[in-house]
């Protein structure tokens, strides 16, 4: 198990290193980023020359991607076109991304998986076929149109919730915004639970629990739904890291700031230390989040061991 | 107080459906104070884009905080836009080159701090000097000794003041331009110009967490990135004192969502409503809505540098394409009347004795199709029978009326190919591709006025290798007539010359002239005496909370 984590944390380095390049690539190739910081005129080229020493533009690619790298392994992520640290941008955003997408993870898996068990169970029955017409639906509407929809009816003409999120973001005003988050991945759990419930109802074991006489209650959490969560855990986990950084559209519309607005304002204003900074710690997400659910299978299902 | 909370009641009651919340929160907000000046206003802003530094903040969002919170020598009125004294009792000249400038007593900085003439000469000469890497340091470009202090060839800096400023005197100081400049003390009043408190040069980093002015708000708390919170200065010598408790102005992700958080009542003024609301406003809002013009002109520019559109006998073409666009019917349907069509290079802000002619365009900005077909025709065509007309499609709803402007000249050519939009991903691209001289087309400019002055709308974007002008378009009779009017002391010669200067400008179409665009705001029914000024910002100090 141990040398299990340790050969995946030593997988991780390249991955880390390429991502990071790539990115890097990517964000140059948009072009200069400091003439768009003069507004609709020509910068004045002294200032322009002195702004691109300052933030490393004058020299080759390569060496900029180094020295970049060279000062992220000291905790160094550089500096924004406003002056402000990149970190002190991560801490203050960070923060509010990881609030929304706990609620959005909550709302999945007991929303989602409590449905999929319901459905799988009670597959053909009526019950069945109006969620799976429900998640239908869901998965065919765009988030921002669900978004918006729920904003206007619950923020503007009834008054339940406040249609934007104040800038500390507390739990309960993200509630409204983590539900549209989740809303996608919500019918995509609801769905793979419910077929991996209804395939496994008939496994052998889950006969013999049946036979032996045990509560239906243990049969279903202990015995079925323990080994349904396999596929189930494996999507959750991928998509911890898709909700971080995915949440541009739900984090515009509902004025949170979070990840998802300081990657898109960084995007806009060709900000690259912003941009790879922020993508550097969203990959490490995903590739942590990936080790846990694999590390997680040991767990759901004794049979799969790791050496 | 008895009274207000009842109206407040009443308008709970009525509107219930709509401000369930803003009947709570508008309570928490203003801390009871309803009507004695002490209410708070929450406002929607945008992150400014540059360090909150007088002479590096050149955007909108920045532009608001400065001000509220800095007062100059000048400050241009919020109705006529007309230049008057705020902190200078006079500011004199002789020849137009040397001038001396008498800044009033007995303004303080909200810290306490006197200011003085070393307040303006140390600003002045922090914004200039290339090592500062401020982005308005070309403000500072008309007074002697900037070459120095910022070498435009990208030499070494070899002084660390400018030499044409000396402080005279605790109040007084001279300024010495390097060329003759007649209007230069009007264009005082622009955030550049602001003066800095000592702190500023001693504590540079905790003076950028919480900004120190002279104006008549003090900064309360600010997150950089969702809000700060101005407050009233109570002791704010000038006579412009706020006549609410404060503002706090909240960062928004979107501006459609400041107008839902309007419409539901979180937010009380939204000064930039979205384009896809504007159809909405008038009846969501009714009176609560303004539009008022403001000194921004669209136009087309073209690149000069391009041999197929600079060479000559293409005015005629570039006329033709200024004729064959629909300016009255895009500004009313895409823009639902929050443009006006253009009929001149500069904008209704200025006045009529501020240079602003309306008509001076004439013909050529009529919209006219079948003399449009002719005089392009005449000119030789389109080079290479089709026009792409350039624009970022990040911001702005650019996308709309380039295809509006693209659907008339086609239906004036009858050849659905002649015109097409070209968009470019972002900003800081398109301005890549125009600074690096690479249009092959038509491109979109914008001039949003520094100080109103007819100056503004011509120097900076039409002169020989001035900082705007982006298509590179040069006339050297232009030029001469501009160096003509600086150099005359009477004002309303010096429009004369302006305007002369503009018809040479008209008769070789060096930029097609679009609409002037105008400032809109919508506001809650909780505040009161709301206007934009020329700059589009609104006039945060009058505002009423009750």
């Amino acid at each position: 198990m141990g040398r299990y984590v340790i050969r995946r944390l030593l997988q991780m380095i390249p991955v880390f290193i390429g991502a990071t390049l790539l990115i890097f690539l990517m964000v140059n190739v948009m072009g200069d980023p400091i003439a768009g910081l003069c507004g609709d005129r020509q910068c004045d080229p002294a200032t322009a020359t002195q702004l691109r020493k300052e933030f490393g533009l004058d020299k080759p690619v390569w060496q900029q991607y180094a020295t970049y790298m060279g000062n992220v392994f000291t905790g160094d992520f550089g500096t924004a076109f406003n002056g402000q640290e990149v970190t002190e941008l991560m801490s203050t955003a960070f923060p509010v991304t990881i609030r929304l997408t706990i609620v959005a993870i909550v709302f999945e898996v007991v929303i989602g998986i409590a449905l999929g068990v319901v459905t799988g169970l009670r597959r053909g029955r009526p019950v069945d076929t109006g969620v799976l017409l429900i998640t239908l639906v869901v998965i065919s509407v765009p988030t921002f149109v669900t978004g918006l929809l729920l904003q206007l009816l619950l923020g503007v003409k009834w008054g339940w919730i406040s249609p934007s999120v104040s800038s500390e973001a507390p739990f309960d005003e993200l509630i409204v915004p983590g539900l549209v988050l989740a809303s996608v991945s919500l019918a995509y759990v609801t769905r793979l639970t419910r077929t991996s419930i209804a395939e496994n109802r008939r496994a052998d074991y889950v006969r013999t629990a049946i036979a032996k006489g045990l509560p239906r209650r243990r049969v279903i959490t202990r015995h079925l739904l323990r080994n349904s969560l396999i596929p189930v855990v494996t999507f959750i986990g991928t998509d911890i890291g898709a909700l971080m950084g995915g949440a541009i559209v739900t984090e515009r519309i509902f004025n949170i700031h979070g990840v998802g607005f300081q990657l898109y304002q960084g995007i806009l204003r060709q900000n690259t230390q912003t941009v790879v900074g922020f993508v550097t710690v969203l990959v490490l997400v995903f590739l942590v989040a990936n080790l846990l659910v694999d590390l997680l299978y040991a767990v759901l299902d004794p049979r799969i061991r790791y050496a | 107080m008895r009274g207000a909370t009842h109206a407040r009641w009443a308008v709970c009651a009525t509107a219930a459906a709509l401000a369930a919340t803003a009947c709570g929160g508008g309570g928490d907000d203003s801390g009871g104070g309803g009507g004695d000046g002490s209410g708070v206003l929450s406002s929607s802003w945008g992150d400014p884009q540059n360090p909150l530094e007088p002479a590096n903040t050149n955007e909108v969002q920045g532009g608001k905080v400065l001000d509220m919170l800095f007062r100059g020598l000048k400050r241009y009125d919020a109705k006529s836009g007309e230049a008057n004294d705020m902190l200078a009792e006079k500011i004199e000249t002789s020849d137009s080159q040397n001038f001396t400038v008498t800044v009033k007593s007995g303004w303080t900085f909200s810290n306490g701090e006197a200011v003085s003439a070393k307040s303006f000469v140390d600003a002045w000469n922090y914004g200039a000097s290339l090592k500062n890497n401020q982005k308005n340091a070309y403000f500072f470009g008309y007074i002697d000794g900037y070459d120095k202090v910022h070498p435009e060839d990208g030499g070494k800096q070899t002084a660390q003041t400018l030499s044409g400023l000396k402080v005279t005197g605790d109040n007084t100081f001279t300024i010495k331009l390097n060329q003759k400049f007649s209007t230069f003390p009007d264009t005082l009043g622009y955030a550049a110009f602001a003066p800095l408190p000592q702190a500023f040069f001693d504590d540079h980093a905790a003076w950028l967490k919480k900004p120190v002015g002279n104006g008549p708000y003090t900064i309360d708390s600010y997150a950089k990135g969702s809000v700060m919170k101005m407050r009233k200065w109570d002791k704010y010598p000038g006579e412009d004192k706020a006549e609410n408790g404060g503002v706090d102005l909240k960062v928004y992700t979107d501006n459609n969502t400041a107008y839902t958080d309007l419409m539901a009542g979180n937010l009380d003024l939204v000064d930039d409503v979205p384009a896809a609301q504007l159809k909405n406003a008038k009846s969501d809002l009714g009176d609560r809505y303004i539009n008022t013009p403001a000194g921004i002109i669209q136009t087309l520019a073209f690149p000069f540098y391009d041999k197929n559109w600079g060479k000559d006998g293409m005015e005629k073409v570039r006329t033709g394409l200024s004729m064959a666009i629909n300016r009255e019917q895009i500004t009313e349907t895409i823009f639902q009347k929050t443009r006006t069509p253009a009929s001149d290079w500069t904008s209704p802000v200025l006045g009529e004795a501020g240079g602003f002619k309306e008509g001076l365009c004439g013909d050529a900005c009529e919209y006219d199709p079948k003399k449009a077909k002719e005089m392009i025709e005449d000119g030789g065509g389109l080079p290479g029978g089709q026009v792409k007309i350039s624009y970022n499609a990040d911001t702005g709803s650019h996308k709309e009326w380039v295809d509006a402007v693209c659907n008339s000249v086609n239906n004036a050519l009858d050849n659905d190919k002649a015109c097409v939009g070209n968009p470019v991903g972002t900003f800081a691209d398109f301005r890549n591709q125009i600074t690096q001289s690479k249009m092959s087309g038509p491109f979109r400019a914008g001039w949003q006025m520094d100080y109103p002055l007819i100056q503004n709308f011509l120097q900076p974007l039409y002169y020989t290798n001035a900082s705007s002008n982006d298509g590179k378009w040069t006339s050297e009779k232009f030029d001469d007539l501009v160096d003509k009017a600086n150099a005359e002391t009477d004002q309303a010669k010096a429009v004369g010359l302006f305007q002369d200067a503009e018809k040479v400008l008209r008769d070789d179409m060096g930029a097609i002239p679009l609409w002037y665009q105008n400032g809109s705001a919508g506001y809650s029914d909780r505040i009161s005496n709301v206007a934009l000024n020329p700059f589009s910002l609104p006039v945060y100090n009058e505002i009423k909370v009750s």
